[in-house]
């Protein structure tokens, strides 16, 4: 059976992720979906990837969470407090939840996968040595293209987001 | 110590939260965090799996989509913006430009 530290792990990382989606306030929720990811990040350390935990502290707690409580600030609070689901629509999805975890769930506990590798103590860890030569050697043009995919991305959210009429504004005034 | 099924059903249960808040939740920022909680999913049963056989490509994998989806997240909350400016409303049901 699982450890007292897994167990808190995953009730952290599960309570959080349902407290970001329920909380009544936009703002709590940015940061229970924070706590939600340090609780992965904690994940990763029991699975022995430092380096991955790390990397996802410093992305999604670090990076993620601070541009989306940004972007929580920058919409009116009016707009964060409307709760216009219906009772049914809830139910439903509700509903679908447990389906989809129940099904699954006893899949995977009737397939092959349970009991596979047996306990994670026993058997050896990844080096992060590994990790940093696979990034660059076979897939080295992965990496690149990921960097290129990076820039776009962040071009694309400037362009996004610029406002022409308050620069033509500025324009004007000057 | 824990075993692989352990963390799967973790994983399940993420997914699954994911699900529920992508079907009910109408608010854009919502949405965009029952993504990341889904993408977080995934990269949870790479670095199981990576721990389990074991192998590194798991791990290089879980890096690149942790990259990928910060990029997601910069677009995603540039497009929330505009829509804000456009119809002063997050909630995705008020987008009704593309409506038939």
């Amino acid at each position: 059976m699982a450890d007292p530290i897994f167990i808190a792990v995953a009730v952290l990382t599960v309570g959080a992720a349902i407290i970001a989606l329920e909380a009544r306030e936009l703002i709590y929720g940015a940061v229970a979906l924070a706590i939600s990811m340090l609780g992965i990040a904690g994940f990763f350390l029991l699975l022995d990837a430092p380096f991955v935990a790390m990397f996802q502290i410093t992305v999604y707690v670090g990076a993620v969470a601070v541009l989306i409580i940004f972007t929580v600030m920058l919409v009116r609070t009016q707009a964060l407090f409307t709760t216009k689901e219906d009772k049914k629509r809830k139910g439903a999805g509700v509903a679908l939840m447990l389906i989809i975890m129940s099904s699954l769930g006893a899949l995977l506990l009737a397939s092959g996968l349970n009991g596979q590798f047996g306990s994670f103590g026993a058997t050896q860890t990844v080096n992060f040595t590994q990790i940093g030569q696979l990034m660059l050697t076979y897939y080295a043009p992965a990496l690149i293209i990921l960097g290129l995919t990076l820039a776009g991305a962040v071009i694309a959210a400037l362009a996004l987001a610029r406002r022409e009429d308050v620069e033509q504004q500025h324009e004007r005034t000057d | 110590m824990s075993e692989l099924i352990d963390f799967l059903i973790v994983s399940l249960v993420l997914v699954a939260i994911g699900i529920y808040g992508l079907v009910v939740k109408r608010n854009a920022i919502r949405m965009l965090f029952s993504i990341e909680i889904i993408a977080n999913a995934a990269n949870l049963v790479l670095v199981a799996f990576s721990r389990g056989l074991p192998n590194a490509q798991g791990q290089t994998f879980a890096l690149f989509s942790i990259a990928i989806a910060a990029a997601e997240v910069a677009v995603g909350l540039g497009l929330i913006i505009v829509a804000y400016r456009l119809y002063k409303e997050i909630d995705v049901a008020e987008f009704r430009s593309l409506r038939g």
